[in-house]
């Protein structure tokens, strides 16, 4: 989706007036703020301030606990394996997509949005169905002794899915317009379609992809409805950390949902921020802003 | 594919073209495939008696009225945030618009639960809610608010980029020839957007209408009352009821596929406009 | 309260509130219910709210419809504390209702003593249903915990089913073992190494099981275990009935706080009584469930219930609270099932 195609650079572009220069400012502005501080910013700060009735060391207690603390990791690494998964696949299609013409590229294009606009819920019974023991690619699996849903490997089908329109989406634009007479110069130099990849292309989308891959790496990390599905729930095996905050509410433990919570949205908030942040320094190597 | 030094061999072309359909095939049709088959495994007329079912379609109308409250205020939001962010400079910018993007890396368990903190009996303006009699959790409010929270950066992430590219000539120009403010956002800006919100209002849309974890948050699932069509998709899944789950689950599919089909339509009629929004 | 026959039901229901009102000869205002329920009742429900409207109608000329919600028993006690307007709820165990009541205050801590038999209209056991044949020849318990037998139930901290399911176990072995408490945590320890996958809900366990073809064993309740057979063929699948399991109360109640407010308090205290009428039992014993009053249900849908040896929480653990606090709380026996090194990891 192209929401999520354009990566923030706010210095750019150069020629925007200090206000005054254009109306509404003032009033755009400030409904901009509202809206924000009612919609996400109040109910988020209620929610660091119920974990916070804890105090510093008894978030610190929650989050450490080691049933926590597995599931924290099940959470992060998985969600880390999908979007690196995604990551490589998702270059592979967004390059397949945009440098190929083939019958039936068009719709395959507007495919990659699925993710997103398909319920979770209903991907997580469709994913079960199809990779249960009895389902149709479990099946298959299934005489070797590989079992997919129920297991860790589920999640990361799930996860897998969810993250999918992600690189594709700010891989694409990049390579769109990328400009071939790069690529050109680059084999007149003599260097091979290899080194030319490596060398030249692959450092012009590495921010556009690391984008892609925190967005993605975000989205999974919170992912609830597809994976219970099709996750074991088993603890310390493959139990996800929202499930964790779901079991802390129904012995009606508030505080300590809020502190699982509030532990998440930091670790993937930071996770985030550093993206971002390697993002502009690879973004200032390349002289591209 | 003639010079091997500008492009790939034939065979690695083809290799790549296979691995990029043969892993959407398996991630995305597959999936798709499955909630059809599913959903018309006992015929069509099973698939269509789905929908006479009462609470079905009040769940139906629900997710309606839900996405009609949730997408244009969002997209009030999204015009706004973007005109603010996008044709004038303040400190803190890059806060403000990473702040948006916020309700992306929260999980949708937690988009619930912290409507719950705030509205719920125990919540901190539950106790007053109760007094007004006024009802937000585990009613229509409650359910707009969260899929608000869900769907909220979808407009503005999708205008922000494209008006920051366009940057302010023109809407001063038309300033300079004497328009108002307000009609130089209505004939210069908002045309030169045009494709790239209503993209986003698509998006939107589908995201609000197939919201899941956020919703069953909030909603306390009264039959007929507060139930969203992915509520419903679950409650007549763990009734037994699978050709009817999988039905209204295609329907949603089905909205899914409508979306990237008018998306579609979009770029290939406009690609000019859309192909802007996908410049960096 | 005694159990009013149906007749005498009407007629109580006529003297409190349809007589005035038909002497005035209106129509009183159509009113609706909300009955607030865990999973597996969706079906039993659907069939005793169109029969008690019916009754009501006829009655006192006033249209009465009940809305139910479905879902997990914890998770719905937790929506009426944060505010989920429910007249009547109608959950899993007590222990969820006494949340309600401890938390919110919207009925009194004794709820449980104003209905007949603990509150509970109808009663249902822990049986087990294993693929037809019984591949894996299980009687009892006991065979539960050996290795290789493939055990699917829900999670008992997020399924009020899960909870009596882990009780039976754990009341069936400290019964054998004449109250052996290190045995029994050895016993569940060794069963749930035999579980796969830990759903969020009776419901969900029910589907791996038997859609998803996953586990050699579900562990369930006993309506369930018939509604099972009844959805996905008795072809498929048999009930193991083993010697001695618990006795499941799932309880009813009204929340007071909601039905004052709502002016709803008549009709919702009605529709409890009807629950104990011998309409509602015979429609209780039909969907598989224990009625209070067997006498008043049909003998061929009785003959469905083997005699077991039954124990209730208060006779094996002292009551819910005491079972909660023990069994399910953060850091209970049930979490320690499963630390780190316990054998239930592996």
């Amino acid at each position: 989706m192209s929401v999520a195609v354009q990566s923030w650079s706010p210095s750019w572009p150069p020629a925007i007036p200090k206000p005054g220069a254009l109306p509404g400012f003032g009033i755009t502005f400030g409904f901009t703020l509202t809206y924000l501080s009612l919609i996400v910013l109040i109910p988020l700060a209620v929610l660091v301030w119920r974990a916070s009735g804890l105090g510093l060391d008894g978030i610190w207690r929650v989050a450490t606990t080691p049933r926590v603390l597995a599931a924290l990791e099940t959470s992060f690494v998985i969600s880390a394996a999908a979007a690196l998964v995604n990551a490589l696949f998702g270059m592979i299609v967004a390059w397949v997509l945009t440098r190929y013409s083939f019958p039936g590229r068009q719709p395959i294009d507007a495919a990659v949005d699925l993710p997103f606009a398909l319920p979770t819920a209903v991907a997580g019974i469709a994913l079960a169905a199809l990779y249960a023991p009895n389902g149709w690619i479990g099946a298959l699996f299934e005489p070797w002794g590989i079992k997919i849903a129920f297991t860790p490997l589920g999640i990361f089908i799930a996860l897998v899915f969810i993250g999918l329109p992600f690189v594709v989406r700010t891989v694409q634009p990049v390579l769109q317009d990328l400009d071939r007479e790069i690529e050109e110069a680059s084999a007149t130099l003599g260097a091979t379609r290899r080194q030319t990849f490596f060398r030249v292309v692959l450092p012009a989308l590495l921010p556009a992809l690391l984008t892609g891959i925190a967005l993605a790496f975000a989205r999974a990390v919170g992912e609830y409805g597809s994976v219970i599905f099709i996750a074991g729930n088993m603890p310390f095996k493959s139990e996800i950390a929202p499930l964790l905050i779901v079991a802390r509410l129904e012995e009606y433990d508030y505080a300590g949902a809020s502190a699982i919570a509030t532990v998440m949205l930091v670790i993937s908030f930071a996770a985030l921020l550093a993206i971002n942040l390697l993002q502009a320094v690879s973004r200032r190597r390349m002289g591209d802003a | 594919m003639r010079d091997t030094a500008l492009a790939e061999s034939a065979v690695t072309c083809w290799v790549l073209t296979g691995i990029a359909i043969g892993f959407l095939g398996l991630f995305l049709a597959l999936p798709l495939l499955a909630v059809f088959s599913e959903a018309l495994r006992r015929g069509v007329d099973a698939y269509l008696a789905a929908f006479d079912d009462p609470d079905t379609q009040s769940a139906i109308g629900l997710t309606l009225l839900i996405a009609a409250i949730a997408v244009p205020l969002n997209l009030v939001f999204g015009v706004c945030a973007a005109w603010s962010i996008a044709k004038f400079w303040f400190p803190g910018k890059s806060l403000l618009v990473s702040l948006i993007d916020l309700p992306f890396s929260v999980s949708p368990v937690v988009s619930g639960l912290v409507y719950v903190l705030l509205f719920g009996a125990k919540g901190l303006l539950g106790p007053t809610l109760s007094d007004w009699d006024f009802k937000i959790i585990f009613a229509v409010p409650g359910i707009v608010l969260a899929t608000i929270f869900v769907t909220f950066p979808f407009i503005a992430r999708e205008l922000i980029p494209l008006m920051q590219e366009q940057g302010t000539a023109e809407e001063e120009a038309a300033m300079t020839l004497g328009a108002s403010g307000w009609r130089t956002f209505l004939t210069v800006t908002l045309p030169n957007v045009r494709w790239a919100l209503l993209y986003g209002v698509l998006l939107c849309n589908a995201r609000a209408m197939g919201e899941f974890g956020a919703v069953s948050v909030v909603s306390g699932h009264i039959r007929g009352l507060t139930n969203t069509m992915p509520l419903q998709v679950e409650i007549l899944y763990n009734e037994y009821n699978f050709v009817a789950a999988f039905a209204v689950a295609s329907l949603l599919a089905g909205l899914a596929l409508v979306t990237l089909v008018g998306k579609s339509i979009l770029e290939w009629r406009y690609g000019h406009g859309l192909s802007a929004v996908r410049r960096r | 309260m005694s159990i009013p026959f149906s007749r005498r039901f009407v007629l109580t229901a006529a003297a409190a509130l349809g007589l005035p009102i038909a002497a005035r000869g209106q129509t009183p205002a159509a009113v609706t219910l909300t009955n607030v329920s865990y999973d597996p009742t969706r079906e039993l429900y659907r069939a005793l709210d169109a029969d008690f409207a019916r009754t009501w109608q006829a009655a006192t000329g006033q249209k009465v419809t009940v809305r139910t919600s479905h879902g997990g028993s914890g998770k719905q006690a937790r929506s009426v504390i944060d505010g989920l307007e429910a007249d009547i709820v109608t959950l899993a165990l007590a222990g969820d209702i006494d949340a309600i009541a401890r938390e919110s205050k919207r009925l009194p801590a004794d709820w449980q003593k104003r209905l007949p038999n603990n509150s509970a209209p109808y009663t249902s056991t822990i049986v087990f249903v294993v693929r037809k044949g019984n591949p894996k020849g299980v009687k009892d318990w006991l065979d539960l915990a050996k290795p290789g037998v493939s055990i699917i139930t829900p999670n008992p901290k997020t399924s009020g089913g899960a909870r009596w399911n882990y009780l039976a176990a754990w009341a069936y072995e400290i019964d054998r073992t004449k109250g052996d408490e290190a045995a029994a945590q050895k016993f569940v320890e060794a069963i749930y190494r035999n579980v796969p996958v830990l759903d969020s809900g009776a419901r969900g366990s029910t589907t791996t099981f038997a859609q998803r073809g996953v586990g050699d064993l579900l562990i369930a309740w006993e309506n369930e275990a018939l509604l099972t057979l009844q959805e996905f063929g008795a072809d498929k699948f048999e009930i193991v009935v083993p010697p001695f399991s618990i006795l499941a109360e799932p309880p009813v109640s009204l929340v007071d706080a909601v039905a004052d407010k709502r002016g709803t308090r008549k009709v919702a205290e009605a529709y409890l009584n009807y629950l104990y009428s011998p309409a509602a039992q015979k429609i209780i014993a039909k969907n598989f469930y224990r009625p209070f009053k067997p006498e008043q249900a049909d003998p061929t849908d009785l003959a469905r219930f083997p005699k077991i040896r039954l124990v209730t929480i208060d006779q094996a653990f002292g009551g819910w609270t005491k079972a909660q606090a023990t069994h399910f709380a953060d850091d209970g026996q049930f979490d320690r099932l499963y630390k780190p090194g316990g054998t239930a990891t592996r």
